[in-house]
Protein backbone atom coordinates (compact mmCIF):
# COMPACT_ATOMS: atom_id res chain seq x y z
CA UNK A 1 0.00 0.00 0.00
CA UNK A 2 2.72 2.59 0.74
CA UNK A 3 4.62 1.56 -2.33
CA UNK A 4 1.10 2.39 -4.21
CA UNK A 5 1.28 5.37 -2.09
CA UNK A 6 4.68 6.50 -2.79
CA UNK A 7 4.84 6.00 -6.38
CA UNK A 8 1.42 7.96 -7.23
CA UNK A 9 2.77 10.36 -5.26
CA UNK A 10 5.92 11.08 -7.11
CA UNK A 11 4.44 10.86 -10.52
CA UNK A 12 1.98 13.76 -9.12
CA UNK A 13 5.17 15.79 -8.16
CA UNK A 14 6.46 14.83 -11.21
CA UNK A 15 4.49 15.60 -13.42
CA UNK A 16 3.03 18.54 -11.69
CA UNK A 17 6.34 20.23 -11.65
CA UNK A 18 7.30 19.13 -15.25
CA UNK A 19 3.46 20.84 -16.00
CA UNK A 20 4.07 24.04 -14.56
CA UNK A 21 7.12 24.81 -16.58
CA UNK A 22 5.35 23.66 -19.78
CA UNK A 23 2.52 25.85 -19.12
CA UNK A 24 4.94 28.89 -19.31
CA UNK A 25 7.36 27.93 -21.61
CA UNK A 26 4.44 26.37 -24.23
CA UNK A 27 2.68 29.84 -24.52
CA UNK A 28 5.53 31.83 -24.99
CA UNK A 29 6.00 29.53 -27.55
CA UNK A 30 3.16 28.92 -29.24
CA UNK A 31 1.76 33.06 -28.80
CA UNK A 32 5.73 33.29 -30.60
CA UNK A 33 4.37 30.34 -33.37
CA UNK A 34 1.22 31.70 -33.96
CA UNK A 35 1.26 35.36 -34.77
CA UNK A 36 4.66 35.93 -35.24
CA UNK A 37 7.27 35.54 -38.16
CA UNK A 38 10.59 35.32 -37.82
CA UNK A 39 13.93 33.82 -39.18
CA UNK A 40 13.99 29.88 -38.11
CA UNK A 41 10.56 29.58 -37.03
CA UNK A 42 10.05 26.59 -38.47
CA UNK A 43 13.31 25.06 -37.47
CA UNK A 44 11.85 25.73 -33.96
CA UNK A 45 8.58 24.05 -34.54
CA UNK A 46 10.11 21.47 -35.75
CA UNK A 47 12.50 20.85 -32.70
CA UNK A 48 9.77 21.17 -30.25
CA UNK A 49 7.63 18.62 -31.86
CA UNK A 50 10.46 16.25 -32.61
CA UNK A 51 9.64 14.11 -29.65
CA UNK A 52 6.54 13.29 -30.85
CA UNK A 53 7.84 10.87 -33.43
CA UNK A 54 11.00 10.07 -32.17
CA UNK A 55 10.84 6.57 -29.73
CA UNK A 56 11.32 7.67 -26.55
CA UNK A 57 14.82 5.74 -26.29
CA UNK A 58 16.04 8.16 -28.39
CA UNK A 59 14.67 11.29 -26.81
CA UNK A 60 16.60 9.81 -23.43
CA UNK A 61 19.82 9.24 -24.83
CA UNK A 62 20.00 12.86 -26.25
CA UNK A 63 18.52 14.12 -22.66
CA UNK A 64 21.70 11.87 -21.36
CA UNK A 65 24.30 13.17 -24.05
CA UNK A 66 22.87 16.95 -22.94
CA UNK A 67 22.45 16.48 -19.15
CA UNK A 68 24.39 13.43 -17.95
CA UNK A 69 27.27 14.11 -15.88
CA UNK A 70 29.36 14.14 -18.76
CA UNK A 71 26.84 15.74 -21.13
CA UNK A 72 27.20 19.31 -22.92
CA UNK A 73 24.88 20.95 -20.78
CA UNK A 74 25.41 18.27 -17.91
CA UNK A 75 29.17 18.51 -17.55
CA UNK A 76 29.81 22.19 -16.89
CA UNK A 77 26.53 22.06 -14.40
CA UNK A 78 28.26 19.30 -12.13
CA UNK A 79 31.56 21.09 -11.92
CA UNK A 80 29.92 24.09 -11.10
CA UNK A 81 27.35 22.50 -8.52
CA UNK A 82 28.43 19.08 -7.97
CA UNK A 83 24.83 18.36 -8.95
CA UNK A 84 23.20 16.90 -11.82
CA UNK A 85 20.17 15.23 -13.28
CA UNK A 86 20.61 11.94 -13.59
CA UNK A 87 19.35 9.86 -11.30
CA UNK A 88 17.03 12.22 -9.56
CA UNK A 89 13.37 13.42 -9.70
CA UNK A 90 13.96 16.57 -11.99
CA UNK A 91 15.73 14.11 -14.26
CA UNK A 92 12.50 12.84 -15.05
CA UNK A 93 10.29 16.11 -14.31
CA UNK A 94 12.99 17.22 -17.54
CA UNK A 95 12.39 14.00 -19.59
CA UNK A 96 8.43 14.53 -19.23
CA UNK A 97 8.93 17.98 -19.90
CA UNK A 98 10.63 17.07 -23.38
CA UNK A 99 7.98 14.71 -24.14
CA UNK A 100 5.06 16.61 -23.52
CA UNK A 101 5.78 20.01 -24.49
CA UNK A 102 4.85 20.26 -28.44
CA UNK A 103 1.14 18.32 -27.17
CA UNK A 104 1.14 21.64 -25.15
CA UNK A 105 2.94 23.97 -28.00
CA UNK A 106 0.31 22.31 -30.66
CA UNK A 107 -2.81 22.85 -29.25
CA UNK A 108 -2.73 26.28 -27.46
CA UNK A 109 -1.06 27.35 -30.76
CA UNK A 110 -4.09 26.42 -32.74
CA UNK A 111 -6.09 28.18 -30.04
CA UNK A 112 -3.97 31.42 -30.52
CA UNK A 113 -4.41 31.29 -34.50
CA UNK A 114 -7.97 31.25 -34.09
CA UNK A 115 -8.34 33.98 -32.26
CA UNK A 116 -10.40 36.39 -35.16
CA UNK A 117 -7.12 38.91 -36.42
CA UNK A 118 -10.27 41.41 -36.39
CA UNK A 119 -10.38 42.08 -32.76
CA UNK A 120 -6.38 41.99 -32.50
CA UNK A 121 -7.15 44.83 -34.94
CA UNK A 122 -9.70 46.01 -33.13
CA UNK A 123 -7.89 46.03 -29.90
CA UNK A 124 -4.56 47.58 -31.43
CA UNK A 125 -6.76 50.49 -33.07
CA UNK A 126 -8.24 51.67 -29.87
CA UNK A 127 -4.35 52.50 -28.84
CA UNK A 128 -3.40 49.01 -26.48
CA UNK A 129 0.06 48.00 -26.81
CA UNK A 130 0.73 44.15 -28.22
CA UNK A 131 1.06 43.09 -24.32
CA UNK A 132 -2.06 44.56 -23.50
CA UNK A 133 -3.89 43.06 -26.43
CA UNK A 134 -2.37 39.62 -25.58
CA UNK A 135 -3.48 39.60 -21.56
CA UNK A 136 -6.81 41.36 -22.50
CA UNK A 137 -8.17 39.72 -25.59
CA UNK A 138 -6.00 36.44 -27.13
CA UNK A 139 -4.81 34.96 -23.91
CA UNK A 140 -8.61 35.10 -22.22
CA UNK A 141 -10.59 33.80 -26.15
CA UNK A 142 -7.57 31.17 -26.54
CA UNK A 143 -8.10 30.10 -22.91
CA UNK A 144 -10.33 27.23 -23.48
CA UNK A 145 -7.61 25.54 -26.28
CA UNK A 146 -4.60 26.67 -23.68
CA UNK A 147 -6.10 25.12 -20.43
CA UNK A 148 -6.78 22.11 -23.18
CA UNK A 149 -3.18 22.18 -24.13
CA UNK A 150 -1.79 21.92 -20.22
CA UNK A 151 -4.22 19.31 -19.21
CA UNK A 152 -2.78 16.88 -22.16
CA UNK A 153 0.88 17.66 -21.61
CA UNK A 154 -0.11 16.77 -17.76
CA UNK A 155 -1.65 13.36 -19.10
CA UNK A 156 1.05 12.56 -21.31
CA UNK A 157 4.16 13.89 -18.51
CA UNK A 158 1.77 11.16 -16.17
CA UNK A 159 2.34 8.42 -18.72
CA UNK A 160 5.99 9.67 -19.56
CA UNK A 161 8.14 5.96 -19.46
CA UNK A 162 11.00 5.83 -21.81
CA UNK A 163 13.08 8.80 -21.71
CA UNK A 164 12.43 9.04 -17.76
CA UNK A 165 13.96 5.47 -17.31
CA UNK A 166 16.82 6.10 -19.37
CA UNK A 167 17.79 9.76 -17.19
CA UNK A 168 16.23 9.52 -14.17
CA UNK A 169 16.64 5.60 -13.45
CA UNK A 170 14.58 3.20 -11.74
CA UNK A 171 15.26 4.45 -7.69
CA UNK A 172 12.08 3.40 -5.35
CA UNK A 173 11.02 6.51 -3.70
CA UNK A 174 13.27 9.09 -5.83
CA UNK A 175 12.49 8.32 -9.28
CA UNK A 176 9.92 4.99 -9.77
CA UNK A 177 6.89 7.09 -11.06
CA UNK A 178 3.93 4.81 -11.28
CA UNK A 179 4.33 3.77 -15.28
CA UNK A 180 7.98 2.55 -13.56
CA UNK A 181 6.83 1.17 -11.15
CA UNK A 182 4.26 -1.14 -13.04
CA UNK A 183 7.27 -2.06 -14.65
CA UNK A 184 9.26 -2.87 -12.01
CA UNK A 185 6.27 -4.83 -10.37
CA UNK A 186 5.81 -6.55 -13.44
CA UNK A 187 9.36 -7.96 -14.08
CA UNK A 188 9.60 -8.84 -10.21
CA UNK A 189 6.29 -10.98 -10.52
CA UNK A 190 4.08 -8.97 -8.34
CA UNK A 191 0.71 -9.53 -10.89
CA UNK A 192 -1.41 -7.87 -8.21
CA UNK A 193 0.51 -4.69 -7.31
CA UNK A 194 0.94 -3.76 -11.32
CA UNK A 195 -2.55 -4.30 -11.61
CA UNK A 196 -3.65 -1.85 -9.29
CA UNK A 197 -1.06 0.65 -10.51
CA UNK A 198 -2.19 0.17 -14.15
CA UNK A 199 -5.59 0.50 -12.66
CA UNK A 200 -4.78 4.11 -10.60
CA UNK A 201 -3.11 5.61 -13.74
CA UNK A 202 -5.68 4.92 -16.16
CA UNK A 203 -7.96 6.41 -13.98
CA UNK A 204 -5.63 9.49 -13.02
CA UNK A 205 -4.82 9.92 -17.03
CA UNK A 206 -8.41 9.31 -18.26
CA UNK A 207 -9.89 11.84 -15.95
CA UNK A 208 -7.50 14.53 -17.38
CA UNK A 209 -7.88 13.40 -20.53
CA UNK A 210 -11.56 13.92 -20.66
CA UNK A 211 -11.11 17.43 -19.04
CA UNK A 212 -8.87 18.38 -21.37
CA UNK A 213 -11.57 17.36 -24.17
CA UNK A 214 -14.51 19.51 -21.86
CA UNK A 215 -12.10 22.15 -21.50
CA UNK A 216 -11.65 22.62 -25.89
CA UNK A 217 -15.03 23.32 -26.55
CA UNK A 218 -14.60 26.76 -24.99
CA UNK A 219 -17.64 29.23 -24.56
CA UNK A 220 -16.19 31.97 -26.92
CA UNK A 221 -15.39 30.70 -30.26
CA UNK B 1 -13.51 72.69 -49.30
CA UNK B 2 -11.43 72.37 -45.52
CA UNK B 3 -9.45 68.98 -45.86
CA UNK B 4 -8.76 67.38 -43.16
CA UNK B 5 -8.37 63.79 -44.05
CA UNK B 6 -5.71 63.10 -46.91
CA UNK B 7 -5.33 59.92 -48.52
CA UNK B 8 -2.63 58.59 -51.20
CA UNK B 9 -0.62 55.70 -51.45
CA UNK B 10 1.19 53.16 -53.60
CA UNK B 11 0.95 49.14 -52.31
CA UNK B 12 1.46 46.06 -54.52
CA UNK B 13 0.47 42.72 -52.58
CA UNK B 14 2.28 39.52 -52.78
CA UNK B 15 0.11 37.65 -55.87
CA UNK B 16 -0.60 40.51 -57.90
CA UNK B 17 -2.79 43.12 -56.82
CA UNK B 18 -1.40 46.28 -56.40
CA UNK B 19 -3.07 49.56 -55.02
CA UNK B 20 -2.35 53.25 -56.26
CA UNK B 21 -5.32 55.48 -54.76
CA UNK B 22 -5.63 59.22 -53.93
CA UNK B 23 -8.67 61.25 -52.20
CA UNK B 24 -9.39 63.68 -49.79
CA UNK B 25 -12.32 63.99 -46.83
CA UNK B 26 -13.67 67.17 -45.13
CA UNK B 27 -16.32 66.98 -42.22
CA UNK B 28 -18.55 65.02 -44.28
CA UNK B 29 -19.87 61.91 -44.84
CA UNK B 30 -17.47 60.32 -47.73
CA UNK B 31 -18.34 57.01 -48.96
CA UNK B 32 -15.84 54.18 -50.88
CA UNK B 33 -18.04 52.40 -53.18
CA UNK B 34 -17.03 49.42 -55.33
CA UNK B 35 -17.11 46.06 -56.17
CA UNK B 36 -15.48 43.79 -53.06
CA UNK B 37 -11.79 43.19 -53.94
CA UNK B 38 -11.06 46.67 -55.20
CA UNK B 39 -9.25 47.76 -52.20
CA UNK B 40 -11.63 49.31 -49.85
CA UNK B 41 -10.91 47.93 -46.64
CA UNK B 42 -7.39 47.57 -47.47
CA UNK B 43 -7.74 51.51 -47.73
CA UNK B 44 -9.03 51.72 -44.20
CA UNK B 45 -5.89 49.01 -43.00
CA UNK B 46 -3.66 51.19 -44.37
CA UNK B 47 -5.25 54.45 -42.87
CA UNK B 48 -5.29 53.05 -39.60
CA UNK B 49 -1.43 51.80 -39.67
CA UNK B 50 -2.05 47.87 -39.45
CA UNK B 51 -0.95 47.88 -43.39
CA UNK B 52 2.22 49.46 -44.25
CA UNK B 53 2.15 50.92 -47.85
CA UNK B 54 5.00 50.96 -50.06
CA UNK B 55 4.58 54.73 -51.05
CA UNK B 56 2.53 57.86 -49.99
CA UNK B 57 1.46 60.34 -47.76
CA UNK B 58 -1.69 60.19 -45.49
CA UNK B 59 -2.34 62.78 -42.96
CA UNK B 60 -5.29 63.35 -40.61
CA UNK B 61 -5.00 67.46 -39.95
CA UNK B 62 -1.79 68.36 -39.15
CA UNK B 63 -0.76 64.56 -37.89
CA UNK B 64 1.01 62.88 -40.42
CA UNK B 65 0.33 59.08 -40.70
CA UNK B 66 2.19 57.84 -43.23
CA UNK B 67 4.94 59.73 -45.12
CA UNK B 68 7.32 56.83 -47.22
CA UNK B 69 9.77 59.54 -48.27
CA UNK B 70 10.08 61.17 -44.86
CA UNK B 71 10.45 57.35 -42.97
CA UNK B 72 7.16 58.28 -41.00
CA UNK B 73 4.60 55.47 -40.25
CA UNK B 74 3.01 56.53 -36.84
CA UNK B 75 1.87 53.28 -35.05
CA UNK B 76 -1.65 52.43 -35.03
CA UNK B 77 -2.53 52.97 -31.70
CA UNK B 78 -1.08 56.88 -31.87
CA UNK B 79 -3.00 57.85 -34.52
CA UNK B 80 -6.71 58.82 -33.04
CA UNK B 81 -9.17 57.10 -35.17
CA UNK B 82 -12.46 55.40 -34.85
CA UNK B 83 -12.58 51.75 -37.05
CA UNK B 84 -15.67 49.81 -36.67
CA UNK B 85 -15.13 46.81 -38.81
CA UNK B 86 -17.03 44.79 -40.81
CA UNK B 87 -18.75 42.49 -38.00
CA UNK B 88 -17.99 44.98 -35.58
CA UNK B 89 -15.45 42.84 -33.70
CA UNK B 90 -16.99 43.38 -30.46
CA UNK B 91 -14.74 41.09 -27.69
CA UNK B 92 -16.96 38.40 -27.12
CA UNK B 93 -15.75 37.43 -23.90
CA UNK B 94 -16.55 41.28 -22.51
CA UNK B 95 -19.97 43.07 -21.57
CA UNK B 96 -21.35 45.60 -23.24
CA UNK B 97 -19.55 47.94 -20.71
CA UNK B 98 -16.29 46.11 -20.70
CA UNK B 99 -15.86 46.69 -24.47
CA UNK B 100 -17.14 50.36 -24.89
CA UNK B 101 -15.08 50.84 -21.63
CA UNK B 102 -11.83 49.27 -23.56
CA UNK B 103 -11.97 52.00 -25.98
CA UNK B 104 -11.24 54.86 -22.99
CA UNK B 105 -7.73 55.72 -22.45
CA UNK B 106 -7.92 56.05 -18.82
CA UNK B 107 -10.96 53.11 -18.44
CA UNK B 108 -10.81 53.19 -14.30
CA UNK B 109 -10.76 57.34 -14.22
CA UNK B 110 -14.30 58.86 -13.16
CA UNK B 111 -14.57 60.66 -16.61
CA UNK B 112 -14.58 57.04 -18.24
CA UNK B 113 -17.46 56.61 -16.31
CA UNK B 114 -19.27 59.83 -17.57
CA UNK B 115 -18.27 59.32 -20.78
CA UNK B 116 -19.62 55.75 -20.81
CA UNK B 117 -22.93 56.90 -19.07
CA UNK B 118 -23.14 59.85 -22.07
CA UNK B 119 -22.51 57.22 -24.12
CA UNK B 120 -25.28 54.88 -23.00
CA UNK B 121 -27.90 57.64 -23.60
CA UNK B 122 -26.90 58.43 -26.98
CA UNK B 123 -26.77 55.20 -28.42
CA UNK B 124 -29.90 53.93 -26.46
CA UNK B 125 -27.74 51.09 -24.82
CA UNK B 126 -29.29 51.36 -21.02
CA UNK B 127 -29.91 48.33 -19.90
CA UNK B 128 -27.81 46.08 -21.91
CA UNK B 129 -24.61 47.03 -19.80
CA UNK B 130 -24.23 43.54 -18.52
CA UNK B 131 -24.77 41.60 -21.62
CA UNK B 132 -22.64 39.89 -23.60
CA UNK B 133 -22.59 40.96 -27.29
CA UNK B 134 -23.82 37.20 -27.99
CA UNK B 135 -27.16 38.19 -26.71
CA UNK B 136 -27.35 41.43 -28.72
CA UNK B 137 -29.42 42.49 -31.48
CA UNK B 138 -26.87 43.32 -34.73
CA UNK B 139 -28.17 46.80 -34.57
CA UNK B 140 -27.54 46.49 -30.86
CA UNK B 141 -24.28 45.57 -31.83
CA UNK B 142 -23.33 48.10 -33.94
CA UNK B 143 -24.13 51.12 -31.58
CA UNK B 144 -22.33 49.18 -29.22
CA UNK B 145 -19.09 49.31 -31.42
CA UNK B 146 -19.77 53.24 -32.30
CA UNK B 147 -20.01 53.92 -28.37
CA UNK B 148 -16.57 51.79 -28.33
CA UNK B 149 -15.45 53.55 -31.04
CA UNK B 150 -15.69 56.87 -29.94
CA UNK B 151 -14.63 56.22 -26.42
CA UNK B 152 -10.82 57.58 -27.50
CA UNK B 153 -12.56 60.87 -29.25
CA UNK B 154 -11.27 59.96 -32.74
CA UNK B 155 -10.95 62.79 -35.15
CA UNK B 156 -12.24 60.48 -38.38
CA UNK B 157 -14.46 57.84 -37.91
CA UNK B 158 -13.96 54.83 -40.24
CA UNK B 159 -16.82 52.57 -41.35
CA UNK B 160 -16.36 49.36 -43.20
CA UNK B 161 -19.88 47.76 -44.24
CA UNK B 162 -21.89 49.63 -41.27
CA UNK B 163 -25.04 48.18 -42.93
CA UNK B 164 -24.12 44.47 -44.08
CA UNK B 165 -25.11 42.70 -41.17
CA UNK B 166 -28.17 44.52 -39.65
CA UNK B 167 -32.01 43.78 -40.85
CA UNK B 168 -33.42 45.97 -44.11
CA UNK B 169 -36.00 47.55 -41.99
CA UNK B 170 -33.87 49.19 -39.88
CA UNK B 171 -31.20 50.66 -42.40
CA UNK B 172 -33.00 53.41 -43.31
CA UNK B 173 -33.09 54.70 -39.38
CA UNK B 174 -29.29 53.79 -39.03
CA UNK B 175 -28.63 55.76 -41.98
CA UNK B 176 -30.62 59.06 -40.39
CA UNK B 177 -28.17 58.20 -37.53
CA UNK B 178 -25.00 57.61 -38.88
CA UNK B 179 -26.13 61.36 -40.74
CA UNK B 180 -26.72 63.09 -37.71
CA UNK B 181 -23.68 61.18 -35.94
CA UNK B 182 -21.50 63.00 -38.65
CA UNK B 183 -23.19 66.71 -38.12
CA UNK B 184 -22.82 66.65 -34.37
CA UNK B 185 -19.18 64.93 -34.39
CA UNK B 186 -18.27 67.01 -37.01
CA UNK B 187 -15.55 65.07 -38.07
CA UNK B 188 -14.66 63.24 -41.60
CA UNK B 189 -16.90 60.07 -41.28
CA UNK B 190 -15.76 57.42 -44.20
CA UNK B 191 -17.99 54.25 -45.13
CA UNK B 192 -17.46 51.30 -47.38
CA UNK B 193 -19.81 50.14 -49.10
CA UNK B 194 -20.50 47.98 -51.72
CA UNK B 195 -24.50 49.07 -52.66
CA UNK B 196 -25.04 51.53 -55.10
CA UNK B 197 -28.45 52.99 -53.40
CA UNK B 198 -26.51 53.36 -49.76
CA UNK B 199 -23.90 55.21 -51.11
CA UNK B 200 -25.93 57.22 -53.25
CA UNK B 201 -28.05 58.44 -49.96
CA UNK B 202 -25.29 58.66 -47.45
CA UNK B 203 -22.48 60.29 -49.30
CA UNK B 204 -21.59 63.94 -49.49
CA UNK B 205 -18.87 62.95 -51.61
CA UNK B 206 -18.49 59.54 -53.26
CA UNK B 207 -15.27 57.82 -54.13
CA UNK B 208 -15.33 55.02 -56.50
CA UNK B 209 -12.87 51.91 -56.43
CA UNK B 210 -11.99 49.38 -59.23
CA UNK B 211 -9.71 47.21 -58.83
CA UNK B 212 -7.67 48.97 -56.50
CA UNK B 213 -7.73 52.44 -58.20
CA UNK B 214 -9.94 55.63 -58.06
CA UNK B 215 -12.05 55.78 -60.66
CA UNK B 216 -14.19 58.73 -60.04
CA UNK B 217 -14.93 61.21 -56.56
CA UNK B 218 -17.26 63.98 -56.61
CA UNK B 219 -20.26 64.31 -55.04
CA UNK B 220 -23.08 61.80 -56.32
CA UNK B 221 -25.05 63.95 -58.65
CA UNK B 222 -21.86 64.91 -60.79
CA UNK B 223 -21.03 61.35 -60.76
CA UNK B 224 -24.18 60.21 -61.48
CA UNK B 225 -24.79 62.69 -64.33
CA UNK B 226 -21.07 61.95 -65.62
CA UNK B 227 -20.78 58.72 -65.12
CA UNK B 228 -17.07 56.86 -65.55
CA UNK B 229 -17.21 53.76 -64.50
CA UNK B 230 -20.08 50.99 -65.95
CA UNK B 231 -22.34 49.90 -62.84
CA UNK B 232 -22.87 53.57 -62.24
CA UNK B 233 -23.70 54.11 -66.01
CA UNK B 234 -25.99 51.67 -65.50
CA UNK B 235 -27.96 52.42 -62.76
CA UNK B 236 -28.20 56.26 -64.08
CA UNK B 237 -29.87 54.79 -67.07
CA UNK B 238 -26.82 56.89 -68.75
CA UNK B 239 -25.57 55.40 -72.03
CA UNK B 240 -22.85 57.47 -72.59
CA UNK B 241 -19.73 56.40 -70.50
CA UNK B 242 -16.98 59.06 -70.32
CA UNK B 243 -17.14 60.93 -73.60
CA UNK B 244 -17.78 58.72 -76.73
CA UNK B 245 -17.49 55.44 -75.16
CA UNK B 246 -20.92 53.46 -75.31
CA UNK B 247 -22.31 51.49 -72.58
CA UNK B 248 -24.94 48.91 -73.30
CA UNK B 249 -26.54 46.31 -71.32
Amino acid sequence: MEAILTAAKLSLWVSASATLLIALVGIVLAYFLARRNFRGKHLLDALISIPLVLPPTVVGYTLVVLFGREGWIGAPLYRLTGWSFVFTWQGAALAAFVVALPLMVRVSRAAIEAVDQDLINTSTVLGKSEWETVFKVVLPLARGGIMAGVLLAFARALGEFGATLMIAGNIPGKTSTLPLSIYSAFQGGDDALAQTLAIILTVISGTVIYLAGKWTSSRWI
Amino acid sequence: MDIVLSVQFKKAFAGGFSMDVSWQAAREIVVLFGPSGAGKSLTFQVIAGLVRPDEGHIQLGDKVFHDARAGIELPPQSRDIGYLFQHYALFPHMTTRENVLYGHRQPRSSEAAADFAAMLTRFHLEGLEQRYPAALSGGQRQRVALARALMRKPRVLLLDEPLSAVDLSVRRSIRNELRNLQRVLDIPMVIITHDLGEALALADRLVIYDHGRVVQSGTPDAIVQDPQNEIIAAWAGNTRLHGERTFSF
